[in-house]
Formats: structure tokens, C-alpha cells, sequence
């Protein structure tokens, strides 16, 4: 049937992506990030791939992976500080980056996913991300024009998922997900828990299934944690 | 004595006012959570999609999934809401967040701020940076008065690419706190054991000790 978009894996669900292309990954930091696909696009010979994603990984996990293999041409995030390996290649000039505000990068999915070709923003007004950029005054502040991403792929990851696709999101692992599954021409979702068409509560659906391609239960998920911060039981 | 870290964050926590909604950044503004005032409602925003951020979780009760935008493991607490990182920015813009603390690596006396960026060393990004100073309507900078150096961060013009322009109220730092307005840094409290000639000799930006100025408690 034409709405179920379950494929097997991660494998079938990257599939057809090409050398060359733009893709979005959701998460922040380590935290939701589409492990399985990832681990997938590691493991093919891709190369010369834009990737657009708030941070890039940690040297031997996430996007890291891909940066090791020189997968990577071109890297747009807004916080890289966790990564030696990118602050390396950055710095030699193997990799081309574009560091933007993350309210900006946040915004442009947004935009993408809602037809808006262009927002307004005052983040970066005045600093050398403003370089090249149109600047509008409103109510006498001044904002820079920046354009809605145009991405081939957007790959994210999600709690639950149904088999059309329909998704919700958990904790803070939200954060990019739900704004990059809507900016995406192909949106591939890997889910902890793929349940059938009419589990999920229409009125707790993060990102409604008409944004989503392909879909299927990822496995194995690490979940890596970046800082462990506890507290002593008293 | 100059003030330590803790002494920065506990003279920036005397700022919050009940009800406010705060966003601390990473560093010296973090540890302000530690020092709220008995009996008023803060709530903390972390901008990776929480408002109303707890404490730490118990050992073994970490969850990958909670984190705040340091990275860090976090818990909620009653009351606390997730969005995603849009709506996280557009409330920032919006202006509903009504205080935003963060660290620098320079200010200057118009405002400036430079924290994101040291050209052919350091690469790290803006991160929320940008979004943050670019719309909060009370930004306090945390930060110490010198670089390692003994370089003064309070400049009249940042030497580092900016963060944002003509954005910065308050700078905390160890030796004092300084409004910032018409006369540029405007030292309205000096440390205990800080002398006013100790923080004219580290202050390169414009300076004006108030006349009414007066001796931080701590």
C-alpha cells in the first residue's frame, strides 16, 4: 500500500543516496541522533556529501565516523567544540564549513518544512556571519535575511514511529528531529519502537507522517552520553 | 581579594527576580542555578529544548535522552516542557526569556561581545550565542576581569569576531560589577579587597567608577 513506508533497515533506507548530495541529521550533540543510518553511510564509499547537522559527532562516534573516512566536502552546524578531528580538518582546509547560529540552522529547517523560502533574523546582525547577507530593518532593529536549507535528505531519529510514518519524539533527543523530518526532499526516520497505523494518539504526534519517507526500527542503539553528570543520593 | 567563580555566580544570582525565565550559559553562568534566592520561581531554559530544567539525576538514573545544551545529563521537574530547537530560538527572539547569562572572551564599553571565535586557533562555534545576545532583553556577562595573559577583556572596541553588537547591560566579573551605558563600564560595586585603581590599571575600555559606588557583599 501507498502509505506504508517501512523499509528494512538502515541500509535499504539509504540506499539510494548518492555522492554529492546535501543531508540533514538530526540530534544535538550525541544526543538523538540517527545512530543506525549513520553507522550506515560509515560503512559505504559515499564522499563529497554536505551534511547540515548542529554538531558533528565526537571522533569515533556519530558524525565522526564519517569525517574520519573524508565523507564530509562540506559541514553546516553551529557548534563543533566536542570534535578533534573537525577542528583539524577545518583548520588545514581539507573540509569546506559553514559555522551559523543554532536559532538560525533551527530556523531554516523550520522554513523549509513550512514553504517559507526565506526568514528574518537579528542573530549574527553586525558579525562576520552577517558578511554577503541582505539586512532589513523592522521597528527600527535590523535583521539578516537568510534562506530556508535545501537538502536532498533529511535523516532523523524518533522514539516511536507508526508504519506511515507519524512520529514522536522523547526528551530533549527532540531538538532537530521534528525541524529536519519536515525540511527534507526524501525524510528517512529510524524509530527505538515501530508500532502499527492507529497505536499512536493523533493528539500527541510530533511530526505527522506526511513529512516522512521511509521508515523502520533501528537497532542497537548506543545513546552515548557526552557529559555523565549524577548526583550523590544523600 | 578578588572573587572566585563561585563569588560570580553568587553575586549574578542576586539579579533573578521571581518569575523570571533564565537561560545560563555554560561555565560561570551554570553554577548561578546553585544559587537561586530563597523563596522565588525561576525557570530555567536550556536552548537543546527544555524550560524548567532540575538538577542532576541520581547516579543510575542518567538518561541519554535528557540532556541540557551543555551536554550534560539533567533531570525535569514538575512544571517543565520540551519543544524542539525552533521554538526553543523563536521564544528567545520573541523576547520571553527575560535574563541571559553568559561567559566572554572580550567585551566592550558600547556592548559588544566576542565569545565564539579565535581566528586560526580556537574553532568551536557560536552555538546559541548569536540568537541569544541578538534578542535577550538582559544579558550579563560572567567572566573574569583578565585573560591569562593579565590582558584586559573590557575593551573599547573587541580585537575577536563578534558575537553580537551593542548588546551587553551588566559584565560580573572578579574584580567588580559594571552596568554598561553612556559612560561605558560603569562600576557600580567593587570586590572586597579590590581597590579602584587596581580595576582602573585592568579596565582598557572607557571607565567610570560611580560616585556612589559600593563594596560588593559577598
Amino acid at each position: 500500500m501507498g502509505l506504508n513506508k517501512v523499509v528494512k533497515n538502515a541500509e535499504e533506507a539509504i540506499h539510494d543516496i548518492k555522492s554529492g548530495v546535501t543531508i540533514m541529521l538530526g540530534g544535538f550533540g550525541l544526543c538523538g541522533i540517527p545512530e543506525n543510518c549513520i553507522n550506515a553511510l560509515a560503512a559505504t564509499d559515499l564522499n563529497g556529501l554536505t551534511c547540515i547537522s548542529n554538531n558533528a559527532g565526537v571522533d569515533n562516534f556519530g558524525l565522526g565516523l564519517l569525517l574520519k573516512k573524508h565523507q564530509i566536502k562540506k559541514m553546516i552546524a553551529s557548534y563543533v567544540g566536542e570534535n578533534a578531528e573537525f577542528e583539524r580538518q577545518l583548520l588545514s582546509g581539507e573540509m569546506e564549513v559553514e559555522l551559523i547560529p543554532q536559532g538560525t540552522l533551527a530556523t531554516r529547517c523550520l522554513a523549509a518544512g513550512y514553504g517559507m523560502p526565506a526568514i528574518f533574523t537579528p542573530a549574527g546582525y553586525g558579525t562576520e556571519c552577517a558578511e554577503g547577507k541582505e539586512v532589513r530593518e523592522f521597528n527600527g532593529k535590523q535583521y539578516l535575511m537568510e534562506y530556508a536549507f535545501d537538502a536532498d535528505y533529511a535523516i532523523v531519529k524518533a522514539w516511536k514511529g507508526d508504519t506511515q510514518g507519524n512520529l514522536i519524539f522523547k526528551d530533549t533527543a527532540r531538538n532537530f528531529n521534528p525541524l529536519m523530518a519536515m525540511a527534507g526532499k526524501i525524510t528517512i526516520a529510524e524509530v527505538e519502537e515501530l508500532v502499527p497505523v492507529g497505536e499512536l494518539d493523533p493528539n500527541f504526534i510530533h511530526t505527522p507522517g506526511i513529512y516522512v519517507h521511509r521508515i523502520f526500527q533501528g537497532t542497537n542503539y548506543e545513546k552515548r552520553i557526552e557529559q555523565r553528570t549524577v548526583r550523590k543520593r544523600n | 581579594m578578588a572573587l572566585d567563580k563561585v563569588q560570580i555566580a553568587q553575586r549574578i544570582a542576586k539579579e533573578l527576580q521571581d518569575g523570571f525565565y533564565v537561560n545560563l550559559g555554560i561555565g560561570i553562568p551554570t553554577l548561578v542555578a546553585n544559587y537561586i534566592p530563597e523563596g522565588i520561581d525561576v525557570v530555567l531554559q536550556s536552548e537543546n529544548g527544555l524550560l524548567g530544567m532540575g538538577p542532576f539525576p541520581y547516579e543510575g538514573e542518567e538518561d541519554a535522552d535528557l540532556i541540557n545544551a551543555g551536554k550534560q545529563t539533567i533531570t525535569t521537574l514538575p512544571g517543565s516542557a520540551i519543544f524542539d530547537s525552533a521554538m526553543s530560538f523563536g521564544m528567545i527572539r520573541a523576547g520571553k526569556v527575560h535574563l541571559t547569562v553568559l561567559g566572554a572572551m572580550e567585551v566592550a564599553d558600547n556592548g559588544d561581545i566576542a565569545n565564539w571565535k579565535i581566528p586560526k586557533k580556537l574553532v568551536k562555534g557560536m552555538g546559541g550565542a548569536m540568537d541569544l545576545v541578538a534578542s535577550a532583553k538582559n544579558i550579563i556577562v560572567a567572566m573574569q576581569h583578565t585573560n591569562p595573559k593579565g590582558e584586559s577583556k573590557l575593551l573599547s572596541n573587541c580585537t575577536l569576531p563578534l558575537t553580537g553588537v551593542g548588546c551587553v547591560k551588566k559584565v560580573v566579573t572578579d574584580l567588580g560589577v559594571f552596568d554598561i551605558n553612556e559612560h561605558g563600564f560603569y562600576c557600580i560595586e567593587i570586590a572586597p579587597g579590590v581597590t579602584a585603581d587596581e580595576i582602573k590599571a585592568k579596565t582598557a575600555g572607557r571607565l567610570v567608577i560611580a560616585d556612589d559606588v559600593k563594596k560588593m557583599v559577598v
